[in-house]
């Protein structure tokens, strides 16, 4: 017997074998069916309890097995109280029971092994349902993702429509089976909408699988599966208001740059503009110009991809950064001089105030509406520089805009190793700040929203080509981005700014707004700019626009602001 | 037309797997021996109605009447196994013989609808294996010395490893297999059975720390052997397999726990050192970013499960071949994208199955070797398994490893045939056992 010849009779052997454990019972073993099997021969495992103890065995042993009993007859032990402490001893008595516990003892290991790996196993397969469920279309709209065009075989493209059922892109079918793409209202929605030829972009790109999928009732799919015949891509209904797109974009009309409109309480995205644009109807003819003409990057939504320095805008950033830092803001005084200079000989930078003018003594809410840059200069040098980055951060500087079309990085640079200099600069929304109009939204959005900041989305929901529900979104909160007393004090000066400050062209309309106004200093120019949102008490929309080279912003951005206003509250 | 049939046949073949899958595991119950065994045929029923839907499919939509006899050749060679298997050793697991030729057809249409000539490829070294692995279960079940041969393993073992290792730094680069007479071996592959055996026959004699101590470096010989040779998936499984048993045999929590100390420790260091696990910890994290620099075939393996999504896209309706080597290392992401993800679910139950199987013997075998040979076995398949679908559906970092029977590679078909087939030698084996008891009373 092959057995026998492991017994080693040394005390050191014996030793270890104390030091095993087979007294625990396992409670793992339930769940396995396998040991239950009529299979298992529990009279072996004694003989093998045996053999490990390095009791000698004899011919009684196997007599006795067959008997279905075991017993401590016959066997002569070696050191047998030292080498059955601790474990259990094989008697009439408890049988049944101590066989049932040295079948688990003896099989605890492999129960062990067998849910380490079954739950390895387990855990694969949820990763792969939970890759399945919500992970998987988002992964496959990669542009990278040649498989979408396989659906192109069977799937006619679905329609995308603004909230109120305007057609904004449609597929349409001519005679001879040729397929093309019309977009009813030209370069209206050109960047937003996007295209699908030459790649895709915009929300043809975001929702092209929810575009060449088609859930039209189901017997209408087989009969036309049946027939060769394609079916009808789902509709994409966004949150893009027509009325609104429409006046903003011939009240930019003429520059380049941005506008873009939120609902303030649910972030839907009402107004996307992006200036200059194409016609998605003759892109084709026209990509080879397009591309070619590097200078005005016309592709660009610069909504989400536009990289501007904020100016005075970013003022508001800055209070906060000062409010956050001194308790007693409201004291905060401050005499305007008309300039201010920091920095000696060479490096001396001199701020002077719009047009030169003396503000005189001013308070934090005076300097933000007369958008005071020597009182903000001074604000900018009494704030601590790596507090004010840590700031920016949580405003979306340096990282992605949590959006869903793709934005570029906006750029904070300030930090305590800056001189003096960059902080009074940084303070007005120049130096090396940069910022996209989007990014300006949110913040604004905030502000109107008592700190906290709903995501901003473009579709609203997805309906099957014969109008059934498929998908629907609803608002997110994304994050809190300050108090709700922060809010109501900027909210407040940003009234200010509107009564009687830079923006008072926009008071007296029937509605009230908050905002701040800016003049953006360039390479090239002078941007203008104007960031802010209506019904102060219970905001509606926010606007964030910026007018390219326009100049002084009192001039662009301020009444392109009033127009979006008047229409909406028309 | 078409397209209806193919439409309908990937619900069909879902349904076929899930009812054989369920079959798996309801063994489990305590039925009677008539009832198992109806229920056996009932899974070769299954698996046969799923080949042929799935071949159907193939022909229709690829037009190569070539597949009309590839499909009859299969259909016998698969008949045949179960037979022969049933014929020669009836106390062998039927189950386990299920589950192979499931895998084999899988594995049989998936190849096919990727590269014919692959596939003809593949089922030519399957027939040749299989004839092969018929005679093993009786060398298990006759040849007593093979517990004693443990230097023999040893040597044999390392040796082959070293040779491979010894080509590879020749050539520079990471060379798996060698070529010998036009065909290529992945030693690797048949060095994890010398290997098992070997751990499993110092492991049995193990009595003293010492002894412990012998077995790990000659384990950590073959990992570092393997990790030399740029064969790091090989290497984890080698060095799982060999913790997995040492525990096992001497019951040490403790030996587990610091031995997956030790290799995390490992992994670490090879981080640094070798650049392409930076690069596939990278792509592992987000393969889009790093599309162009390693992450372009997890990336598009991802697309395929997704595109795929539950329901598949039908065979030859899905682009697996955009997967650079499907293959090999992604089939399973192949499978998933055109028979469907619930398919592919069942395709892990059944090789979860058959882990379970593989330690089933491990536990009720009295054989102290043959316990740890089986325990040794079986984990090497089941993390072979894991690595490889884990790998491709980004769960862990992508380790080149392939997934039996179904992969396309000779060597893996070779070995995880013969592994079966020991396994089965073992139920034999513990059937003997039993007799042997009866005979006693």
């Amino acid at each position: 017997m092959t057995k026998k010849t492991n017994i080693k009779k040394n005390k050191k052997a014996e030793e270890k074998n104390q030091e095993r454990k087979p007294g625990k019972t396992s409670k793992s073993t339930t769940g396995k069916n396998i040991k239950n099997t009529k299979f298992n021969n529990s009279y072996i495992d004694s003989l093998e309890e045996k053999i490990i103890s390095q009791e000698h065995i004899d011919i009684h042993d196997f007599e006795s097995i067959g008997a279905g009993q075991s017993t401590q007859k016959g066997v002569h032990k070696t050191n047998s109280s030292v080498a059955n402490a601790g474990r259990k001893k094989l008697s009439k008595g408890k049988g049944d029971e101590d066989k049932a516990k040295k079948r688990k003892t003896r099989s605890r290991e492999f129960a062990i092994v067998s849910y380490i790996f079954v739950g390895l196993f387990i855990m694969m397969i949820g990763y792969f349902v939970y890759f399945n469920l919500f992970l998987a279309v988002d992964v496959i709209n990669s542009p990278y993702n040649t498989r979408q065009t396989l659906f192109e075989d069977r799937i006619i493209r679905g329609e995308i429509q603004a909230r109120n059922g305007e057609v904004l892109a449609r597929t349409d079918i001519y005679d001879d089976g040729t397929e093309t793409r019309i977009y009813p209202y030209g370069s209206i929605f050109a960047h937003v909408v996007g295209y699908a030829s030459h790649g895709r972009k915009g929300i043809e790109s975001l929702e092209n699988y929810s575009l060449l999928a088609s859930n039209t009732f189901i017997l209408n799919r087989m009969g036309n599966a049946f027939a060769e015949k394609k079916n009808q891509g789902d509709t994409v209904v966004t949150t893009l208001d027509v009325k609104l797109q429409e006046v903003a974009y011939s009240a930019l009309a003429g520059y380049s740059g941005a506008v873009v409109v939120i609902d303030a309480s649910t972030g839907k995205i009402l107004v996307n503009i992006s200036l200059p644009d194409f016609n998605p109807n003759t892109i084709d003819a026209e990509w080879e110009a397009i591309n070619s003409n590097t200078e005005d990057a016309t592709l660009l939504n610069r909504v989400y991809q536009g990289q501007y320095p904020p100016g005075s805008i970013f003022k508001m950033l800055t209070l906060l950064a000062y409010m956050r830092e001194n308790s007693n803001y409201e004291e905060y005084t401050y005499e305007c001089t008309g300039s201010i200079t920091v920095g000696e000989g060479e490096e001396a930078v001199t701020v002077s105030c719009f047009g030169e003018t003396v503000h005189g003594v001013q308070n934090l809410e005076q300097s933000l509406a007369n958008s005071c840059n020597t009182s903000f200069c001074n604000i900018g040098l009494l704030i601590d520089n790596d507090a004010f980055a840590t700031l920016a951060k949580e405003f979306f500087f340096n990282v992605e805009l949590p959006v869903q079309l793709s934005s570029s990085i906006s750029q904070f640079t300030l930090n305590s190793k800056s001189s003096e200099g960059e902080s009074i600069m940084t303070a007005i929304g120049q130096g090396n700040t940069l910022v996209s109009p989007m990014q300006m939204a949110m913040i604004t959005a905030s502000i109107a929203n008592g700190g906290i900041l709903m995501k901003p989305y473009l579709i609203d929901r997805i309906e099957s080509a014969d109008g059934n529900l498929v998908t629907s979104y609803t608002p997110t909160i994304l994050n809190t981005l300050m108090t709700t007393v922060e809010a109501e004090v900027l909210s407040r000066y940003m009234t200010s700014v509107v009564e009687y400050g830079t923006a008072a062209a926009l008071s007296g309309n029937g509605y009230t707004v908050a905002g701040k106004t800016g003049s953006a200093e360039a390479t090239e120019g002078t941007h203008s700019w104007f960031v802010g949102f209506s019904n102060v008490d219970n905001p509606d929309i926010i606007v964030s626009i910026v007018a390219e080279n326009a100049g002084n912003s009192s001039g662009v951005a301020v009444p392109i602001a009033k127009q979006i206003f008047d229409a909406y509250y028309r | 037309m078409i397209n209806i049939i193919v439409e309908l046949s990937k619900y069909l073949m879902i349904i076929l797997t899930i009812l054989y899958t369920l079959q798996c595991f309801t063994v489990f119950r305590h039925d009677s021996k008539k009832d198992l065994s109806f229920g056996f045929v009932r899974q070769n029923v299954l698996m046969f109605l799923n080949h042929f839907v799935a071949y159907v499919v193939l022909i229709l939509q690829s037009g190569n009447k070539e597949l009309v006899i590839f499909y009859g050749a299969q259909f016998i060679f698969l008949m045949a196994t179960i037979i022969l298997f049933g014929f020669i050793y009836p106390k062998a697991s039927r189950l386990v013989t299920n589950n192979m030729c499931m895998l084999l057809s899988i594995g049989f249409i998936m190849l096919t609808r990727l590269s014919y000539t692959k596939a003809l490829k593949q089922f030519k070294i399957v027939v040749i294996s299989m004839i092969i692995a018929l005679f093993v279960p009786v060398i298990i079940r006759k040849m007593k010395f093979l517990e004693k041969l443990g230097y023999v393993y040893a040597i044999v073992g390392l040796g082959l490893l070293l040779i491979v290792a010894g080509f590879a730094n020749i050539q520079g680069g990471a060379l798996l297999s060698l070529t010998i007479l036009g065909i290529s071996f992945q030693f690797s592959e048949f060095v994890k059975i010398i290997f098992v055996f070997g751990i499993a026959c110092f492991l049995k004699n193990a009595t003293t720390f010492l002894d412990i101590v012998k077995v790990t470096i000659l384990a950590a010989a073959h990992v570092l052997t393997l990790v030399l040779s740029t064969d790091l998936g090989g290497g984890l499984i080698y060095f799982v397999a060999f913790l997995i048993m040492l525990y096992v045999s001497t019951r040490q929590p403790l030996y587990l726990l610091g031995g997956l100390l030790a290799g995390s420790g490992a992994s670490v260091i090879a981080y640094h050192v070798f650049s392409h696990i930076k690069i596939r910890v990278a792509s592992w994290i987000d393969p889009l970013a790093v599309y162009q620099n390693g992450g372009l075939q997890l990336s598009q393996s991802l697309f395929a499960i997704g595109t795929g999504s539950w329901f598949g896209l039908g065979l030859y309706q899905g682009a697996p071949n955009e997967i650079p080597v499907a293959e090999e290392d992604f089939i399973f992401s192949a499978i998933a994208e055109e028979m469907g993800g619930i398919y592919g679910i069942c395709v892990i139950l059944i090789c979860m199955s058959v882990f379970i199987m593989f330690i089933n013997i491990a536990m009720q075998i009295k054989n102290r070797f043959y316990k740890l040979v089986a325990l040794g076995l079986g984990t090497i398949y089941g993390f072979q398994v894991f690595l490889t679908i884990g790998g491709a559906i980004k769960f862990i970092p992508s380790t080149g490893v392939t997934l039996p029977l179904i992969s396309y590679g000779g060597s893996s078909i070779v070995s995880t045939l013969i592994m079966f087939s020991i396994i089965q030698g073992l139920y034999i084996l513990r059937e003997d056992e039993e007799e042997n008891l009866e005979k006693q009373k």
